[in-house]
């Protein structure tokens, strides 16, 4: 499986060179990382050519990464039911540059990219209709961004008196607790200089 | 002469679009959907389906919760079949942390997911009859479901939101009584299917709602990302069971049934016959995991993703240690990323899950088919009767559950 997967990445990474920044195999699935601009010329690329037929374009996803620059990451997951393979590609953006939509291409990706554009505020261009999709109507921020509280910053409920919903700031009552268990269950690994020597000359 | 009464304005009026609201309170709209409905006279024009009236927060609160904690919220999405769900989280994490499966925590798995299935397609058979006027079926398959769920519910202990599988395998052994009692449920299911089938098959009115109606084409269903049941309808052989076979797939004997024309009634007849392929399946199941040779244990208990059983608690000031940082530090999942894709009964079924080696996901994207077939809502409709709408939805097979996650 992988060296077939190796063989695609080669053939992809002949065709689009100048497109990729680099491309690996791991864990069985063959990951593409893409310059950002050049994204509707490989996807339409993944689908037209012979060998890929990437014809069904399965999910677009965001990841933040708040340490980095380009603090976003744009995940498309493409599948081809002709030749039985899957890709990933990937390519990254910051808050305010536009990733190029790829709806004209695969009409299934306008309501994906409005999803990425209202998890993370994503902005693409050249989309038909970004709107928000699945926050509520009038919501603020992108909640899924690292950033963004997870108890959010208001809630609704039902005001008797003005007999509608309002949104008040959020109360807990009881703190949020988020424990840190970054401490290593299994302990340090205890190196004594010169076994690494032995094993060397026992294999 | 005032505005309404001037003779051109008139004529503007009365051919006007109007817009309906569907929903998000009908019973057609299989749970909380808000259909924004431009109608030309009783011809669909757009549909702009409003979605997110369900959304939890599920992926946000997935990078708040340690893996184990994690599974519960995949009943929550599609809560029609929720050991499907399961399953594709514990496969990713089994990928990236090389947890093995032991066999017969396997063909358990499989057992569940098969019911899971048949769950899921009673219950869209039914109410796509209901959507069109049929009132009995669903009463006489929400019987069958009933059964279904106690099943659940002696496995895991509940009836609906199961928690069972976990990485390495599933929670507890199936005991001998049950695993009789689901083979005795696979002889007499078919006979009920038969009854159903009867019901509406051949019936005139239900034929004249769903034949040639919401026509896919093989193209239109690769562009805007379908799977499971819509591709399947549209005549293409694709079923992730048998094209990327995990679990134990590719050692079990079933067929895949496949559509013609791409329409409702030919998405209606493929979930029929699925269901009877899926009783196979679980007979294969039930033998295989009766077999006396085939018992041991259906979660590795010498791995430290799994907890300690009981008995050995009470004696091990070890197995105590482990149960108590498995239960409040979690595991630990190895840096990397992994997208894992299961056949669930509405379609592909995926989880990207980006591990950070801590002991809570780092980012969790969940696929759900019915977002994809639920997107081309507008483009399937348009040209329709505003009747056959309700009728497109229900083949669609959407929960609210697993779009707005």
């Amino acid at each position: 499986m992988n060296e077939r997967l190796n063989e695609l990445g080669e053939h992809i990474s002949h065709h689009m060179d100048s497109a990729i920044k680099q491309w690996s195999v791991d864990y069985g699935e063959l990951n593409i990382s893409i310059y950002a601009d050049r994204v509707g010329e490989v996807i339409k690329f993944l689908r037209d050519d012979r060998a890929c037929r990437f014809t069904s374009l399965i999910d677009i996803c965001g990841i933040d990464y708040p340490s980095r620059t380009e603090r976003f990451e744009v995940v498309y997951h493409l599948l081809s039911m002709h030749m039985n393979h899957r890709i990933r590609i990937r390519t990254s953006t910051d808050e305010e540059t536009p990733v190029a939509s790829i709806s004209d291409i695969f009409p299934v990706a306008n309501w994906l990219e409005r999803e990425a554009f209202d998890m993370y505020g994503i902005v693409f261009s050249g989309h038909p209709d970004l709107r928000r999709i699945l926050t509520d109507y009038g919501f603020n921020g992108h909640p899924l961004r690292k950033d963004f509280p997870l108890s959010g910053y208001v809630e609704v409920r039902w005001d008797d008196e003005q007999k509608r919903v309002v949104y008040e700031p959020v109360e807990l009552v009881q703190e949020y607790r988020d424990f840190d268990f970054l401490s290593p269950w299994e302990g340090a690994k205890y190196v004594i200089p010169g076994d690494e020597k032995a094993k060397g000359e026992g294999a | 002469m005032s505005e309404l009464t001037n003779p051109e304005n008139m004529e503007q009026l009365d051919d006007r679009k109007f817009t309906i609201n569907f929903g998000p309170q009908h019973p057609a709209a299989h749970g909380v959907l808000r259909l924004v409905l431009e109608l030309d006279g009783e011809i669909v024009d757009r549909v702009d389906p409003h979605i997110g009236l369900l959304h939890r927060g599920t992926e946000k609160l997935l990078e708040h919760k340690t893996y184990l904690q994690g599974i519960g919220y995949f009943d929550r999405l599609d809560y029609v079949a929720p050991m499907n769900q399961e399953h594709a989280f514990c496969m990713a994490v089994e990928k990236l942390a090389s947890i093995p499966v032991p066999r017969r925590g396997e063909y358990i798995r499989v057992l569940y997911c098969e019911i899971g299935r048949i769950l899921s397609h009673i219950l869209n058979v039914t109410t796509q009859a209901l959507d069109v006027g049929a009132l009995t079926p669903p009463v006489w398959g929400f019987e069958e479901r009933e059964k279904l769920m106690v099943f659940y519910e002696r496995a895991s202990g509940s009836r609906m939101h199961a928690h069972y599988f976990r990485p390495g395998g599933v929670h507890q052994d199936l005991p001998p009584k049950l695993i009789e009692d689901i083979g005795e449920w696979c002889e007499q299911f078919p006979a009920k299917l038969k009854d159903i089938d009867n019901l509406l098959t051949e019936n005139r009115i239900f034929k004249q709602r769903n034949v040639d109606i919401g026509v896919v084409s093989k193209e239109e269903a690769l562009e805007w990302g379908f799977s499971g049941v819509m591709v399947r309808g549209s005549g293409m052989a694709w079923d992730l069971r048998r094209a990327q076979p995990y679990s134990v797939y590719d050692e079990l004997d079933f067929n895949i049934p496949v559509g013609k024309n791409g329409d409702c009634w030919d998405r209606y007849l493929i979930r029929i016959e699925e269901m009877l392929e899926s009783v196979k399946i679980m007979k294969q199941c039930v033998e295989w995991l009766s077999r006396a040779e085939n018992a041991g244990e259906v979660l590795p208990t010498n791995s430290k993703f799994a907890p300690p059983r009981r008995a050995e608690m009470k004696q091990s000031m070890e197995a105590l240690i482990h149960h108590f940082k498995l239960y409040t530090e979690g595991v630990h999942v190895p840096v990397g990323e992994a997208y894992v894709a299961v056949e669930a009964p509405k379609g592909e079924f995926g989880v990207y899950l980006i591990a950070d080696g801590t002991n809570k996901p780092y980012r969790v994207k969940i696929r759900a088919p019915g977002f994809a077939h639920l997107a081309a809502m507008d483009h399937i409709s348009r040209g329709h009767q505003l009747a056959d709408v309700s009728a497109i939805l229900g083949s669609l097979d959407i929960v609210f559950g697993e779009i707005d996650r």
